[in-house]
């Protein structure tokens, strides 16, 4: 396969390459990181956090047609914006259904996995209801596509540098929030002991709302990053679910760290061997991998004490 | 009464707009040059002998497709161009004088269903025929029941062919005739050598790639690379790496849905610009439709292989375009499939007139030969094998996410959905 | 089986049951229905069997699969290639450039049928591959998952796993598996042609007659010592596992057993709709059906079965109708059946009608019935994980 290639040739398709998998692993990041404090810190599964991505990419979409018709001159700028409101959004949604869903299920993690299946369900006629059952383009400021040339070929996509660049961001974000900060202790304190927690005077039900919401508000931010790799329709959500429940669970669930590790490992894989094997078959492999692996090691890569 | 009915029409036809009318009069006069063949106002029992759900009035017809579900994104445009058509000929007086009724059923993306659905309308319902189906999975669904009760299907989509079924006429492209001509094309006018081809895994772009790659080889060229990623897959820079180590002139991409929207703004942003043809992008799965959710930015200079653009510029089309604007709002786009589901309705009408009858052997009979002079798409003709004989054109596309169209084969290209070599 | 045998698997409240139900599907809608809808019943009863199976695995067990589609897809792929091999005999498929493999493997140059569809010129191996395939499959993710004492919401997402990565499996390599279209097209058995009115009469009853049979299995291990063992696993588990049993082997046990009901269930279905396709391995059918189970209340036999029927005809009267609504209503059931009523339809059943249908027997028979069925009325005990 490599016979025909210079050295520099393939020195520089394996740089890009590597790149490729560095966007790959951003990406599972950025999917991943809400999950991972829903599901890891919460136990609760939340098949809806599809829905939750793409609810930020059609918010990114509505604040990119109104800078388009009302303030031109800032169209380069919108998407800062428009992560921060879904967020806002996002995480708002998330808060509504804790409390109006998600408090009443906590002893009961499966029945978390119907009623949220119910919710994805919903949101997606929702979305399609206002939105049309087509796919909608968001258009994208200048300065984000197209690439920057480091060689000949070497180039390197500009929103694969900004799709990393934001998930470098918000996981140091999320471990200072988690680890450093006042509120952080008392997540992790619910988490541990949660009987405790309260008896001490921590408001765990306020807590719970505010976890919740913001494992949904990063859903929101990374659906809004997504607008610039990925397709913005009702049942978009649907495709990423299967690979986000993986890269938590195959990181151990309850270890931030965890989930990184095995973004990276899970996008290390798949392209590696998506470069030296048809696409179909590196994701079955990588899956096989991940399942095996797990197999093997049912409590994850990086866990805390698996016996309960 | 046959007489006065269509002089009423003609007067309504004069109501209608523009060039609507051009469309409205070319059709009432075909249909009054063919009720002089039929004569005398016919009776129900006469054009309806194997009791199917038609009255003194009105037929009644199916319309099957998704409207919810992941299909319902792509289906949308067939239901309403379906629509569309039958409204336009019950404004013209109807079928035989009777006006179409449908029954509209939601396949809900989901394959048992559209049989469950398609059992439904054939065995409860009694339709006179069904305008439906868009995935070849759905259409292998329904195919064992419209054998077996003897329904009749207009199948809009392209699609791979190794088909041909006496209860369907399929009114968009065998694979053989959207990529031939489009092939042919980058050859001699882009002087194309090696070609990587890409697709979504499953039939329809693993035969395209396969008949594809059997006329590469018989024109001596060279394909460097096929790849297929499984539906939904969101990415691609590995194979776009590849493409850039492989340097093919063209790439062959048949991917569908919403890995469609991930692939070209992925393409885009590894910096390899379509505008400069290096590679040249030939795809026959973008219709306007899809060009909605890519974003024409993303995809401008890519070329299509397809039978109809909304752009295509000639009197039927301005008309059609201008209809269905008005119909369902003027930001809408059409593809396509969209402008084949709207052929279902007016080829199903132009054989029940022939025919004389709405008895489904006696349309099957009358089928073969029947030309549509009013189709946006210009002219076509149903083969005996009851495919569409039609163009195929190269579009080439713009940011506003229309296509220009660069090139149209001289020669209506006959379907072949068995191609001799190429299996 | 004696008579005492019999009155201890079916003690009298449930033998009612049994025999409404069997009334209800035997008698009241084959002769209150036409052929088409009677025959939707019986693509909605396929159903019920993979339902029934995560009664057991789920309800009594604790564990939830979201993959049993993989087994109903395993069973209805076994039915279909059989079938499919009859239907691609040479006369048949002349015109193909290699006469005698199915049309599929032409369209992808495959000259020779590959070896492992060989054996499916057998009906009696077919048979066989719909119960132990799936079975041998779920015996070799038991064993990997419940000896290393995988568990709770992990199995669900390995199990979802699996699902996907079957699914792209059958599509990708679609010369050996039809891809996705699935296979379609089939026409006889045994020369009999199955798609007339008459074979739907007939795998109706078939498929009816499967039921009860498994019902009856799942009755027998709900009222043997493995059904209580089940239920103090899923209460408390470490206690069992301390009183000296091995608990892993009892899931494994019962989460055969629900595959192969599921395979069941998807040779029926290939039976009655006359294709199969890779759309009921993945993950979405897979949670429709925990859906139907729960519904029809997770601890219920029986409940699995109505939970089944009405669930599937609210889809299909309300899609006909309403088809923009539909999604909404199945979301809200999602979220009403966990939130509202947690025992679903049995448990609704058993809180407001039983009492009063009890009285009333025990009026006609002259004694009261105190042996009520003690699991289905306590309530869903909270899962542990």
């Amino acid at each position: 396969m490599f016979a025909d290639y210079s050295t520099s040739e393939l020195m520089s398709i394996f740089a890009m390459q590597g790149f490729a998998g560095l966007i790959l692993f951003s990406v599972f990041v950025l999917m991943a990181l809400g999950l991972a404090i829903i599901f890891g810190q919460m136990g609760v599964i939340n098949m809806a956090h599809g829905e939750f991505m793409i609810l930020g990419a059609y918010i990114t979409y509505l604040t990119s047609n109104v800078f388009a018709d009302y303030m031109p001159a800032l169209f380069g700028s919108y998407f800062f914006v428009a992560m921060i409101l879904a967020f806002i959004a996002a995480g708002a949604l998330g808060m509504l259904v804790e409390w109006a869903m998600i408090r009443h299920l906590y002893h009961r993690p499966l029945d978390t996995l119907l009623a949220t299946w119910g919710l994805s369900l919903i949101l997606q006629q929702l979305y399609r209801t206002i939105f049309g059952a087509r796919e909608v383009g968001v258009s994208l400021p200048d300065w984000l596509m197209g690439s920057i040339q480091l060689t000949d070929i070497v180039e390197v996509p500009i929103n694969g540098i900004f799709v990393m660049t934001l998930a470098i961001g918000i996981s140091v974000g999320i471990a200072a929030l988690m680890y450093k900060s006042r509120w952080g202790i008392q997540v992790r304190s619910v988490v541990q002991n949660r009987p405790m927690a309260g008896a001490v005077g921590i408001n765990t039900a306020k807590v719970d709302r505010l976890t919740f919401g913001l494992g949904c508000g990063i859903a929101g931010v990374a659906g809004s990053a997504f607008t610039m790799i990925g397709s913005t329709g009702p049942t978009s959500g649907q495709l990423y679910i299967v690979d986000t429940f993986l890269v938590v669970v195959f990181g151990g669930a309850t270890s931030l760290l965890g989930t990184i590790a095995s973004a990276f490992t899970i996008s290390q894989a798949q392209s590696t061997m998506e470069f030296f094997l048809s696409g179909s078959m590196a994701k079955v492999l990588t899956l096989l991998f991940v399942v095996f692996i797990l197999m093997l090691r049912p409590q994850g890569l990086f866990s805390l004490k698996m016996r309960k | 009464m046959a007489t006065m009915k269509h002089a009423s029409q003609s007067g309504l036809g004069g109501k209608l707009p523009g060039l609507m009318k051009t469309l409205a009069g070319a059709v009432a006069g075909a249909t009054m040059a063919l009720s002089a063949v039929v004569s005398a106002a016919p009776a129900t029992s006469e054009v309806n002998t194997t009791g199917l759900a038609v009255t003194d009035d009105t037929v009644t017809v199916g319309i099957l497709h998704s409207v919810t579900g992941t299909m319902a994104i792509s289906e949308t445009g067939s239901v309403q161009a379906e629509k569309l058509a039958i409204e336009q000929i019950n404004a013209m007086g109807g079928v035989l004088g009777r006006k179409i009724e449908y029954i509209q059923e939601d396949g809900a993306s989901d394959w048992p269903t559209f049989a469950e659905k398609s059992r439904k309308l054939l065995v409860n319902d009694k339709v006179a025929s069904v305008f439906g189906c868009w995935t070849s999975a759905s259409r292998k669904a329904v195919l064992p029941v419209f054998e077996q009760y003897n329904g009749m299907l207009y199948y809009p989509t392209f699609y791979e062919g190794l088909e041909q079924s006496p209860n369907v006429i399929y009114t968009g492209q065998e694979a053989t005739q959207q990529i031939l001509a489009g092939i042919d094309w980058v050859v001699k006018e882009k002087g194309a050598k090696t070609f990587y081809l890409l697709g979504s895994d499953y039939i329809w772009p693993r035969t395209s790639n396969k008949i594809a790659r059997k006329h590469i080889d018989k024109l001596g060229l060279k394909v460097v690379g096929e790849e297929y990623y499984p539906l939904g897959h969101t990415q691609f820079n590995s194979v776009i790496n590849k493409i850039k180590l492989k340097k093919p002139d063209v790439i062959f991409a048949s991917v569908v849905g919403g890995s469609n929207v991930a692939f070209y703004k992925q393409l885009k942003a590894a910096g390899i610009d379509m505008t400069d043809e290096k590679p040249l992008v030939l795809t026959i799965s973008v219709t306007e439709d899809e060009i909605l959710g890519i974003g024409g930015e993303n995809i401008e200079g890519a070329y299509a292989s397809m039978k109809y653009f909304q752009s295509l510029p000639n009197d039927n089309n301005a008309a059609f375009v201008k209809a269905f604007k008005e119909r369902w709002g003027d930001d809408i786009v059409i593809g396509d499939v969209t402008q084949a589901a709207y052929l279902g309705p007016w080829l199903w009408k132009a054989a029940v007139e022939k025919a004389g009858s709405f008895d489904v052997d006696k349309v099957r009979a009358a089928s073969p030969g029947i030309e549509l002079t009013t189709a946006p798409e210009g002219y076509v003709k149903i083969h005996p094998n009851h495919h569409l004989w039609s163009k195929t054109r190269i579009g080439n596309a713009k940011t506003d996410g229309q296509y220009e169209i660069v090139y149209e084969t001289d020669e209506l290209i006959e379907p072949d959905p068995f191609p001799e070599g190429y299996q | 089986m004696s008579y005492e045998g019999l009155r201890s698997l079916l003690p009298k409240s449930d033998l009612l049951g049994f025999a409404v139900l069997a009334l209800l599907l035997v008698v009241v809608l084959p002769l209150s229905l036409d052929i088409f809808r009677l025959n939707l019943i019986g693509k909605y009863l396929t159903y019920a069997f993979v339902a029934l199976g995560l009664v057991l695995c789920w309800g009594y067990g604790g564990i939830l699969s979201l993959g049993q589609g993989v087994f109903f897809g395993l069973g209805g792929y076994a039915m279909a290639m059989f079938l499919k091999l009859e239907a691609s005999s040479p006369e048949n498929t002349a015109i193909q450039s290699t006469p005698g493999i199915p049309d599929f493997m032409d369209w992808n140059q495959l000259t020779e049928l590959p070896w492992f569809w060989e054996p499916f010129h057998s009906l009696g191996f077919t048979i066989l591959a719909i119960v132990l395939v799936p079975s041998i499959f779920a015996y070799i993710i038991g064993v990997a998952m419940f000896k290393r004492r995988v568990g709770g919401v992990y199995f669900a997402i390995i199990t979802q796993a699996v699902a996907a990565i079957l699914t792209i499996l059958i599509i990708g390599q679609q010369g050996y598996t039809g891809g996705v279209n699935g296979i379609t097209d089939l026409r006889t058995l045994k020369g009999w042609d199955i798609r007339t009115d008459e074979a739907k009469y007939v795998f109706y009853f078939l498929c009816v007659f499967m039921l009860f049979v498994c019902l009856l299995i799942a009755q027998f291990v709900r009222k043997s010592k493995l059904g209580r063992l089940l239920v103090a696993m899923r209460e408390m588990e470490d206690r069992v596992r301390f009183s000296g049993y091995d608990v892993s082997n009892f899931k494994i046990f019962v989460f055969c057993l629900g595959s192969a009901f599921a395979a069941i269930g998807g040779a029926m279905f290939t039976l009655q709709v006359g294709f199969m396709s890779p759309t009921f391995v993945g993950i979405v059918p897979s949670i429709e059906m925990v859906i139907f189970c729960a519904v029809g209340g997770r601890l219920s036999i029986l409940g699995a079965v109505y939970g089944t029927l009405v669930v599937n005809w609210a889809k299909t009267t309300f899609s006909e109708s309403f088809p923009e609504l539909w999604l909404f209503a199945m979301g809200a059931l999602f979220i009403a059946v966990v939130m509202a009523f947690p025992n679903g339809l049995a448990g609704l059943y058993n809180k407001y009608a039983a009492p009063h249908i009890e009285k009333l027997l025990g009026k006609v028979t002259g004694k009261s019935n105190n042996a009520k069925a003690t699991v289905g009325t306590q309530g869903v005990a909270h899962e542990r994980q």
